[in-house]
Formats: structure tokens, sequence, C-alpha cells
């Protein structure tokens, strides 16, 4: 797991994934504490867990475990739209623990199965060539899901940008048709007044 | 959008081939991870990554939402060197060849806005170590050229990939430009009106208390 990125201990740290339908996400992190007396990051800290938490675009709960100090979580999205993955720690010290910090690597594969680990189990090459190709094949229909969505939002996007233009053209008409109309009642109102005061 | 991440660790007793071809998928796409978060305003997120000397990295960065969908970023060497820094950019591409092995560091700074939290996407890819197709045997036989077949193919599906991730973000950007414009129409028309109604009654409340008497004995022109 290369990438790390630091956090405090209590504080939960969210990645926005947006997904197509039936899109299966893999994630692998390992978490390591700050230790203040040998001032490094243990290796391994006993009892320290992670929360992770998967939300739909609807904001239900998808996934919602703990972890060890290192684990691989998946889930398949059912809806499509921007997911959210959160990490939290279970540690129970409390905050004001000046100092303390948490060390997160994190790794997150989106539309496919790992390759490596099919491939060693691989008995012969044709075999071997078999499974490759079954992953290109589910490469394939990962971009053709991708592309589905992208149909869907840019809809949507085109949807919002005819109903802003309609919006202002509407709101033009009407405050011009309101314009004039108040126009109208300030002069009579006030020739009026000025009648009933006999100024004219 | 899917990565190979290309871990070599075959066990033993493979062929020189396979092995080959495994290494050949590790070098074109040897590793690379690409997240997207949330920054909060005045907030700062730091990512960290060990490389040897001598690597080809790549750091990829667009801001998706929030304000003017700008953000400052900074890449520093394993010595606190820093190899790059913008301020308030919308997207960028940073290439760099490492010169030292330890951990580089790369940080996203939304601290010059005060009430607007960024949507940020980067993606960190490490790679493009020399392939070594050209030592790998050049048996002609038609299993061989099923699996160069499949490394063509691979190839070009990573492109592709590369090329769908790059429209998306730039839809997702376009799009939250789009509703956030929506609202402000919508939210300006209706303040618009109320303004309209609000001084177009009042002047004439206003024009019609002028002359409207307060203090007694005050003239009234004609009888």
């Amino acid at each position: 797991l290369a990438l790390y990125f630091h956090s405090g201990e209590r504080e939960e740290k969210c990645i926005i994934e947006d997904l197509p339908s039936d899109t299966l996400v893999i994630g692998n992190y390992k978490v390591q504490r700050w230790d203040i007396h040998k001032q490094e990051f243990l290796e391994s800290a006993p009892g320290l867990g992670m929360f992770v938490t998967v939300t739909t675009p609807d904001a239900e709960v998808l996934l919602s475990k703990l972890y060890g100090p290192q684990g691989t979580f998946s889930f398949t999205s059912y809806l499509s739209g921007e997911h959210a993955i959160c990490l939290q720690s279970n540690s129970t010290r409390f905050v004001a623990f000046a100092g303390s910090k948490l060390r997160i690597h994190l790794d997150i594969r989106v539309g496919e199965h790992f390759l490596d680990e099919s491939v060693v189990q691989a008995k012969d090459k044709v075999n071997e060539v078999n499974i490759r190709l079954e992953h290109l094949i589910e490469q394939i229909h990962h971009i053709s899901k991708e592309q589905n969505y992208e149909r869907e939002r840019e809809e949507k996007f085109r949807k919002t940008s005819e109903e802003t233009n309609s919006n202002i053209l509407w709101w033009a008409i009407v405050q011009t048709v309101i314009l004039v109309s108040i126009g109208i009642w300030q002069i009579k109102s006030l020739r009026d007044f000025f009648i009933s005061k006999k100024l004219v | 959008a899917p990565r190979q991440a290309g871990r070599g660790g075959m066990g033993s007793g493979m062929r020189a081939g396979m092995r080959a071809l495994v290494l050949v998928l590790c070098a074109l796409r040897a590793g690379g991870t690409e997240l997207t978060f949330e920054l909060p305003d005045s907030a700062k997120q730091c990512f960290h990554q060990e490389l040897e000397r001598g690597v080809k990295f790549t750091l990829d960065y667009q801001v998706i939402t929030g304000g003017h969908y700008d953000v400052d970023c900074y890449v520093e060497d394993p010595d606190g060197r820093t190899i790059y820094k913008e301020t308030k950019k919308q997207y960028d591409s940073f290439p760099h060849h490492t010169e030292v092995k330890g951990v580089y560091t790369f940080c996203f700074s939304n601290e010059f806005s005060t009430f607007s939290h960024k949507t940020v996407y980067f993606d960190f890819q490490v790679g493009d170590e020399p392939p070594i197709l050209p030592d790998m045997n050049n048996r002609v036989t038609a299993l061989t050229q099923m699996e160069s077949a499949c490394v063509t193919i691979h190839e070009a599906l990573n492109a592709v990939i590369d090329s769908q991730t790059h429209y998306r973000l730039r839809e997702a950007q376009d799009r939250s430009r789009a509703e956030d414009l929506n609202g402000r129409v919508s939210y300006w028309s209706v303040g618009e009106t109320f303004i309209l109604f609000v001084v177009s009654i009042g002047q004439v409340m206003l024009l019609k208390s002028f002359f409207t008497e307060k203090r007694p004995g005050s003239s009234r022109a004609g009888t």
C-alpha cells in the first residue's frame, strides 16, 4: 500500500466516489498510530480498528463495519451517484490527547477484480490467457457502464441548463409585466391623490 | 476508474514468458492512486508516498466543485524542498523524475477560502519504468501472440479509461457551475421582484406623505 495520509485520532476522513450502478469497489487500508514515547508510528497497535462506512447518494448506509488495523472492504453500488467512503478509528481516547495522530494507508479500486491472484492460480498458459481475457472483458463492461452513467449525468446537466434558460426568460417577462403595471398603478394612484388634495 | 495495480509477485515455477508478460503489464502501470475528497474551507490535506530514486511520477489534480473551483497545491521531496508550488489553480498536471529516494509529500490547501469547501480530485501515478519487452523471448507461437494482443488491448483500454475520467471530471465541474447558476438566477429573480414591489409602493407612499399635513396650519392650495 503506497499512498498514506495523516488524520486525528477521532477524525473521520471521507473519500468520494462517483459510481455508476452495479459497480464493485474494493478498498485496502492499513492504519498506524503515532507513539509518543518512541516518536514514531507503530507497526501495529493492538485494539486499533477502523470503522468503515459507505453511504449511497441517498444518504443510505451501504456498509458499516469495524475492521482491524489492516483490512480489505468491498461493496457493490446499486444506485448510481456519489458514494462516500468514510474511515474513522475506534479509538476511545480523549480528543484532547495532544500529539496523537494516525497514519492511514489507502488504496481504492473501482470496477475491477484483482488480476494477479487469479493469474497465479492459472494452471497453464491457456488458462492464464483465458483469465486475462476475462479481465479485459470486465474492463470493457466497466467502461460501458461508466459511459451510460455519463450519458445520464450529461442529460441532467442539459436539463439544468435549459431550466436556467427558461427561468431567466420567464422571470424577465414577469418582471417587465410587473414593472409596467406598477408604473401604471403609481401614476393612477398619484393622480387620484393629487386630485383629491385639489393640487391639480 | 479502474487501474491495473500490476504488482508482480508471482509464484515459483512459472515460465519466463509469463513472468515477462506480467512485468510488462507492471511496467505500463506500476501503480497509482486516484481519490476524490472534500477539502473544507481554511483546511489543508496532505498525502505522502514512498518512492524509489529514478522513478517517474505524475500528479494530476482538478477541482470539481466549490467556490471559484481553485485550490493551492505544493509537492515536497524527502529533503523538504518544494519541487512544485502553485496557488489558485483549477487543474494541473505535474510530471517529475525522482532524484532522491524517500517519502514525497503533496498537499492541497483551501486556506485562502473562508466559506467555500471544495471537492478535489487527484491522480498520483507512479510508473513508466523502461519496459522489459525487448528482452522477452521472441517465440512466435499462437499463444504468445495472444498474450501480446492482450497487452495491446489492455493498454488501449487504460487510455480509454483515462480519457473517460477526464471527460467525467469536466462534466462534473460544468454541471456544478450550471447548478450554481440556476440557483443564483432563481434567488436573484425572487429578490429583485420583491425589491421592485417594495420600492414602487414605497415611492408612492413617500410621495403621498409629503403632501399629507402633519402639522396644523400648513397651506392647502385652493379651497
